[in-house]
């Protein structure tokens, strides 16, 4: 199971890289998820959300999935780039199959993320 | 159901080497997927998938008044099968509801073999029981009995080639619904059912299940050089989704009829009284008052099983779905669902609305199969 040192991650299994914002589903994920079909967003660049909120739901061959937002703050960008290869979700989760950028209304947010060591503990467990 | 307690097939210990993900199924421990859902369905159509089916009941029917009984017992006519032939047919209560739904193999005179739902074993045991009648002549063996045999589904274009290489001979004539005993690599008391639920070519293996073991072993080594690949569950729902087959306890259940569900063509009245009939020749001579219908997006989304269907205008609830999901063989999303016998909701090329998620979506009746092999 790949979970990279340098980001944050929450228990739904969702990825953070703090600097830029960007938000993605873990390998974890994608792997329970299996062949993800398609990515809806519910929330639209330039609107302001709250932590805890549905931002996107992710929809594989098997089942669906919501995506909330980490933290609150303004969303920046969605990858729109998945609607023509939602797949990328599930063979890139760190890179191309990114899924929002968020610009946090605080960046103390962060604090409240759990490090890779923590996520890698609740994953195996 | 906790892992502890679900049911095992002899194939157990290979799925768990296969890297099967395991998934409580019916209160039985079975592959959900190995690689991938997509790419498991894309073998099947493509080369030859392999499916463990062993949680399938499966019952022996033997008896002077076993085809008498049967008769009563089923819509479908087995008086027309020959030895080694087989039929599929639900299974109806006298109110026309479906108990469930099977496929009936012909061994002998009175002498027959039922594969039935995992799920149904008890259920469908029983009804059966309640209705032999007083003095009939009828031995009915318990599904459990069935699992002397793994049952195992070899499905695609190259399962003919596999198997009849297993079989050291040539399988190519072997009809559609016809069972035929065979030794494959060396395991003497298999049968090989040319029937299926994925809609593609391919048999339905009956292996002792002493010997399912090896079979696997034997299956995949032979099936190597035409990339035979291990399927789950997920990947047989979408493969007989494609095919629009109904699924026991989805599409068709006890509040469902045969007419309704579009399995017509298997209730066969004039072979005499059988649970059901009156209803189901009602339906058929009338219109039944709902169908099930198939139906793809026009708007994006992936509708699925018991979202809500309105009328074109999304005033009126029609109906809901009884399947759905993503098509990997069409790379769309497609459903199945009832909606009232009206030529503007049933018609193909109708156009209703899903509810996914409070938002009404525009989807289309289409014509079923969705995908024809």
């Amino acid at each position: 199971m790949n979970i990279p040192a340098e980001l944050k991650y929450t228990k739904e299994h969702e990825w953070i890289k703090v600097d830029s914002g960007t938000i993605g589903i873990t390998d974890f994920a994608q792997d329970q998820l299996g062949d993800v079909v398609f990515i809806e967003y519910t929330a639209e660049p330039g609107e302001e959300v709250e932590a805890g909120q549905v931002i996107a739901t992710i929809e594989s061959v098997k089942t669906v999935s919501d995506i909330y937002a980490p933290m609150s703050g303004k969303i920046v960008s969605v990858n729109t780039s998945l609607d023509a290869s939602p797949e990328t979700v599930n063979s890139d989760p760190y890179g191309e199959g990114w899924l929002v950028n968020i610009e946090a209304s605080d960046a103390s947010q962060f604090e409240g993320l759990l490090t890779a060591d923590t996520y890698k503990t609740q994953v195996e467990s | 159901m906790s892992e502890n307690t679900r049911r095992r097939t002899p194939l157990y210990d290979c799925h768990v080497a296969a890297k099967g993900r395991m998934v409580d199924f019916a209160g039985w421990d079975l592959p959900v997927q190995y690689e991938g859902v997509k790419a498991e369905h894309l073998a099947v159509r493509e080369h030859v998938g392999v499916f463990d089916v062993s949680h399938m009941g499966r019952m022996e029917l033997t008896g002077a008044d076993a085809e008498a009984a049967l008769q009563r017992w089923i819509t479908n006519d087995v008086s027309v099968l020959a030895e080694g032939e087989a039929c599929y047919s639900p299974i109806c209560y006298p109110e026309g509801g479906i108990v469930d739904d099977g496929i009936f193999y012909r061994r002998g005179d009175n002498d027959f073999l039922i594969v039935i739902n995992g799920a149904n074993r008890e259920k469908d045991y029983k009804w059966f029981c309640d209705n032999i009648r007083e003095g009939e002549d009828v031995t009915l063996t318990h599904p459990d009995a069935g699992d002397k045999w793994a049952l195992l589904a070899v499905q695609g274009p190259k399962a003919r080639g596999v198997l009849g290489r297993m079989a050291g001979q040539d399988l190519t004539d072997v009809p559609k619904n016809r069972l035929v005993e065979a030794t494959l690599s060396g395991i003497d008391g298999c049968m090989l059912a040319c029937t299926g639920y994925t809609g593609e070519d391919g048999f339905e293996v009956f292996v002792p299940a002493d010997r399912a073991v090896d079979f696997w072993n034997a299956l995949f080594e032979e099936g190597a050089q035409d990339q035979i690949m291990a399927c789950g569950l997920g990947a047989r729902d979408t493969l007989r989704m494609e095919m629009r087959y109904p699924l026991y306890g989805n599409d068709i259940d006890e509040t469902t009829t045969p007419i309704e569900a579009g399995l017509s063509w298997t209730v066969k009245p004039k072979k005499g009284d059988f649970n059901g009939r009156d209803v189901l020749v009602e339906q058929m001579e009338s219109k039944p008052p709902r169908r099930l219908v198939g139906i793809e997006m026009i708007d994006r989304g992936v509708p699925r099983s018991h979202y809500k269907l309105f009328s074109a205008d999304g005033s009126e609830e029609i109906g809901e779905l009884t399947s759905g999901g993503f098509a990997p063989s069409l790379g769309k999303s497609i459903g199945i669902g009832y909606v009232p016998a009206k030529p503007h909701f049933a018609k193909p090329g109708s156009e209703l609305k899903v509810e996914i998620r409070n938002k009404k979506l525009s989807v289309r009746v289409v014509k079923t199969p969705f995908y024809r092999p």
